[in-house]
This record gives C-alpha cells, structure tokens and sequence, in this order.
C-alpha cells in the first residue's frame, strides 16, 4: 500500500508566535520550528498500517527550507521517504492554495492513502483533509479516533460534536487523526541514523504543475486586513485558601453577577 | 439585496442557539436566509422565523445526511451558485470547518474560521479572529469569491427579528464523489439535562485533580448549581472517567462562554486553546504554579474538594433554596 503522510512544519506553541509587520505572514524566522504535533499521530497511524499491511510510508510537506527538519523527524520515525514541495511562488498561500498545491503533488506521486493531522496547532483550520478529498474525488474519512483496513475496505470511527459515526469506504481515501488515536513512538538512535540515507525529492511548483498565478500571498484568496498584539491580559486575583477559598471565589461571582 | 446563507445548527428538531446568533450577524451583510439539512425543518421553523431568516432552504432525504460532508457542500454550493448570496456563515464545528472546506473549493472561494466578530467595514465582511492562542487578534476578509465563515458560538447575542421564514426544498442530487464515505451508525453519548458544552454561557471543567471517575461528581455538582455544561480536559477523557465528548481543548470542543471554570486543571497549551477566548476565567487549582492561574481572572489556590463544596453552599444560599 502507497500512504502518503501530510506534515506541517509548525511554531513551536511554547514560543510568542507573531505575524510579520510587513505583510501579515506568519513570521517563521523568529521561532523554533517543529512538526505539528497531531502529524506525529498521523506518521504513526501511517506506520503501523505499514506494518499490519506491508506497503511504503512516504512524507509530505509543503514549506520553506526550514521544513525538512520536520521530514527528518518523521523519517526517524521510520517513514521510507520524503516529498519536500518548495517554492518561493508558494510563500504566503491560504488554506484553498496549499490545498490545491498538495493535490497537484499528491496526483503526481500516487496515493492509495493519504494520512493527515486533523488540525495544525498554527491555522487550526481543520479542514485540509476535506479540502484534498474534494480536490482528489476520493472518500474523506477525517477526525478518525481508530482505523481498520481489510483489504480495500476502511472503516473508521469518526468523532463528532455528540459522540462518534462509524464511516465506511473504498481505498483511495484521505483520513485524518486525532490524538486518541495511538501514541506516537519517539525515533530510536538507529532510526535517527536510517533517516538520513533515505531519499528526500524536492520539488517545485514546475515539476508538481503547479500554476503560480493560482498561489501565493499574491493570490490568497483571503486576507488579513490588519493585526494587533492584545493587550496582555489584566493579572488576575489569585488568591490562597485560608479556610475561606469557597467563600471569595463566590464573592468574586457575584461582583461579576454570575450569581 | 442579497441573501446571507446560514447552516442551521439542530438535533431533532431543535434549533441550537448559535443559529440565533449566526442569522443575528448575518442581517448586517444582507436578507439572513437559513439552510437546513435533514429532517425537522418544520420543528425548527418558528426559531428560524424569530431570528430573522426570510427563507429555510431544506434538504431532506438520506442522501444529504448518510454521508461525510459532501452532500453538505453539494447544497451549499448549489445555492451559491444559484443565489449568489454575500455570504454564507456556520458554526465553528469540526464538521463545519470541514463543509466550509468542500464549498471553497467547489466555489473557489476564501474561506475563514473560527471568527468571534464580523462587521462590515469598507464594503467588505470582515472577520475577527483570536489567533496564537489569543495572544494577538486580527481582521481578516475574503478576496475571491463567497466568503465562507465559520463562527465561534457566543460571539454575539441573538436578537429576535420576526421574519416568514417560508420553507423551501433544495433540488440537489448528491453527487457521487460526495458520497464516498458513508455513515453506517451515528452514536451519540448522553449530554442529560445540562446545556450544550459549545453553546453554554457557563461551563465547568474539571481536570486530573478530582482524582477518580466517582470524583467528578462534584465538578457535575457545581455545574449544575450554575445552571452550566460540563467539561473535561485530556487526562479526564482519556483516563475514561468521563466521555471524550465533552473534552475541552485543542482536540476537543472550543468553547467561549461568558464564564469559564477550572477546577483541578494544570491548564496546557492544548486545554488553553480550546479555552483561551472565554470572557471570565476562574481557576481552582492546589498548585500555585500551574499556568491555568496565568489566565485566570479569579484564582484559588487550595484542595479542589474544599473550596468547590464551600462554593456551592454559598451558590445555594444564594439563591435561597
Ligand atoms: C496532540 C495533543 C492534543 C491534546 N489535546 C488536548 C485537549 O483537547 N484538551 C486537553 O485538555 N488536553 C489536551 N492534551 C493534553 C494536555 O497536554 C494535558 O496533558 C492535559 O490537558 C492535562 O489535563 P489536566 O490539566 O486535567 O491534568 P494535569 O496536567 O495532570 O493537571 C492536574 C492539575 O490538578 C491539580 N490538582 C490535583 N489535585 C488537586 C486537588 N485536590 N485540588 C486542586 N487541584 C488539584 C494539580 O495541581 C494539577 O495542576 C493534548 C495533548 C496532545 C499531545
Ligand atoms: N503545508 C502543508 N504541508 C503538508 N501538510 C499540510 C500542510 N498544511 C496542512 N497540512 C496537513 O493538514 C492538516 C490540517 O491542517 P490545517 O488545515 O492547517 O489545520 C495538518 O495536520 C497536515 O497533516
């Protein structure tokens, strides 16, 4: 089976994240960059198919340069290789344009399945998997919390807003994963050493048929319009409990009239 | 003028509050004009109509709801493409974020989430989001196409505005790509009488620090004293002392209520970002270091199991009952 993972190369959440005064682009110098967390389950998932199914694990990340640290990281993990899509027209692309410009790489590279994070801890949109399912015209199987494969049947059970669906289909599929799913296992000091004899193609938007009048900040087709640091939230009463936590904290409840 | 679409929000019948609170903001764009996919439109019609939404687009039948949001997108897109309205907004669900994703791709259109404000500035529909868990807060729009929004619940006050609400069938056939992944069962985990936790104006979340399954009665006491929806972080639902439906977090729901209470939770990026945009923080924690007090406009340090049971007996005299 080809199961082709989709990795994003995030800020690191502990780090004060900004957009840049220039252009409102997420500004990635600045910060230490690391593979989006919930990736890490889907590299997972994607390796222990793998290994119930046979079949190759490929990584795929959209980025700049910075990117390939989060392609080592899941080829230490134990993926077989890497697809890096980068160019310069590319930088500063919404959500629509990545998602057109993974498609166009994930046409050209072949898929049986396609294994996504289901959200980034940056865009948190939430939506990627659904956008290459319409893009691609194959099944979206997203926010699954367990897979079964049999064959080229998958099933999965998909988390919803009052529980969970059971949701069937056809391989090709595209899924995503939530954390429930597995415990992402750490890359072994072997895996560290593998990971950097396996292949890694870079390509650009030329070699994938990516147009670039179609991404790129230029294109976006949103916006910002503007951006402001907020004001850093006013300190808060903290108070120790001295016999009469209950009591103070109920005070406070009623200054605000919530009782 | 044109028409802004809404995707009701509704189980059995019963319209959720955000969808007041959608159609309240849409009458700023445009006529607010309600989608409903699957059954009780007819149940849901007077809501609708009190809140202003001149029309009820409704899409009824198996194939609209037996299927992991492409039919969903199908009729969107449809009504996109055949009212050409200012915009269509949802509630910021999982499964929204995801039809919002389907439709910007059908109609080529941006397409943004998780906005806590719109306003029209300057002839355009302008979105305010609460990014980098909360620490900095942007406008945004969209340039090309629809806009597509999807909006926290509790960004606005529903406000009633009688309108006929006259319901309309949707003449869409599902296409097959929208229905690759089919639902074989949908298995909803029993909420009770409390408020929904998305909706909730109060909720109540309780964290590793009740200690046992039995020990989150009392975060369900208190939620209960307030009249508010129960919540949980990570290490409650995954230690199976209450159901993953009601975690509160990056993975979990986001909530943005008037008021939200922490009690035994440490209060981890990932909790935060689910949390971050609620109006009034209150933390009971026994560690004075736990970065929940960092948001907190209240904080307790103390034993949960002392400060939690004295609360309630003040909420109780309060209330004189
Ligand atoms: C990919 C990923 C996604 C995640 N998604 C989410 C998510 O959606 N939601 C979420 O919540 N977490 C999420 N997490 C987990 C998150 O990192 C934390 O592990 C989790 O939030 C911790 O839960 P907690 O605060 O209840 O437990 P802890 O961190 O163990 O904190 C318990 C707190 O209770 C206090 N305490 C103990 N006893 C008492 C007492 N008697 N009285 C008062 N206080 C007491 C302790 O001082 C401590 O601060 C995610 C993690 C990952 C990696
Ligand atoms: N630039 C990118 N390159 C590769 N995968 C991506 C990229 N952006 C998003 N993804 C995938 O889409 C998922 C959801 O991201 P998002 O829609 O940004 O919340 C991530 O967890 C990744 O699996």
């Amino acid at each position: 089976m080809n199961i082709v993972v989709c990795v994003k190369q995030v800020p690191d959440t502990w780090a004060e994240r900004k957009l840049k005064q220039g252009d409102a682009t997420l500004d990635r110098e600045s910060v230490d960059g690391l593979i989006n967390e919930l990736d890490e389950y889907a590299i997972e998932e994607a390796l222990q198919i793998k290994e119930a199914h046979e079949g190759e694990v490929t990584v795929l990340t959209m980025g700049p340069q910075k990117a390939s640290e989060s392609i080592r990281k899941a080829l230490s993990m134990g993926a077989d290789k890497a697809v890096h899509l980068i160019d310069d027209a590319l930088a500063g692309s919404d959500v629509l344009q990545t998602s057109y410009a993974l498609a166009k790489v994930l046409e050209n590279i072949g898929f049986d399945l396609i294994v996504l994070g289901a959200e980034s801890t940056d865009a948190r949109m939430g939506s990627m998997a659904a956008m290459l399912a319409e893009r691609l015209s194959v099944p979206q199987l997203s926010l699954a919390s367990k897979v079964e494969i049999n064959g080229t049947a998958i099933k999965v059970n998909r988390q919803s807003e009052d529980g969970y669906w059971q949701v069937e289909a056809q391989l090709p599929a595209v899924i995503s994963v939530v954390e429930k799913i597995n415990e992402p296992r750490y890359p072994s000091f072997k895996g560290i050493m593998a990971a950097k004899k396996k292949p890694m193609q870079v390509m650009s938007c030329a070699d994938a048929g990516i147009d670039t009048s179609l991404v790129g900040l230029a294109n976006a087709a949103t916006e910002v319009v503007d951006f402001t640091e907020r004001p850093p939230r006013q300190a808060g009463t903290i108070v120790k409990d001295e016999g009469d936590g209950g009591n103070k904290a109920a005070e406070f409840l009623v200054t605000q009239k919530f009782i | 003028m044109a028409e802004v679409l809404v995707l009701a929000e509704h189980s059995g019948g019963d319209v959720k509050k955000v969808t007041g609170e959608l159609l309240t903001l849409a009458r700023q764009f445009g006529e607010p004009a309600a989608v409903w996919v699957g059954d009780g439109a007819e149940e849901g019609q007077p809501r609708l109509a009190e809140y202003g939404a001149g029309t009820v687009y409704v899409a009824v039948g198996a194939d609209f709801t037996d299927y992991v949001t492409g039919p969903e997108a199908d009729v969107l897109a449809a009504l996109v493409q055949e009212k050409a309205p200012a915009a269509v907004l949802m509630a910021s669900t999982g499964q929204n974020k995801e039809v919002a994703g389907r439709l910007a791709v059908k109609t080529n259109s941006g397409m943004l989430c998780d906005a806590v404000g719109l306003t029209a500035t300057g002839g355009k529909i302008v979105a305010e989001q609460s990014v980098f868990g909360g620490a900095t807060i942007v406008h945004s729009a969209v340039r090309t196409g629809t806009p597509i929004i999807t909006v926290r619940p509790n960004s606005v006050a529903a406000e009633a505005a009688p309108a006929a609400a006259g319901l309309q069938n949707v003449d869409v056939t599902v296409s097959e790509a929208a229905k690759g992944a089919r639902v074989t069962e949908k298995i909803v985990q029993e909420t009770g009488e409390r408020p929904e936790l998305a909706e909730a104006a109060i909720v109540v979340s309780g964290g590793r620090g009740v200690g046992s399954a039995d020990g989150f009665e009392i975060i369900e006491k208190l939620a209960d004293s307030l009249g508010a929806a129960v919540g949980a972080s990570r290490a409650v639902t995954d230690a199976g002392w209450y159901p993953h439906k009601f975690q509160v977090g990056q993975t979990g729901t986001t909530v943005s209520p008037q008021l939200y209470m922490a009690i035994g939770i440490s209060g981890a990026i990932q909790h935060r970002a689910g949390m971050q945009t609620s109006k009034t923080i209150v933390a009971v924690n026994k560690d004075p270091e736990a970065p929940i007090f960092e948001l907190a406009d209240f904080g307790v340090v103390g034993d949960l199991f002392q400060v939690v049971p004295q609360l309630m007996e003040d909420i109780r005299k309060r209330s004189g009952s």
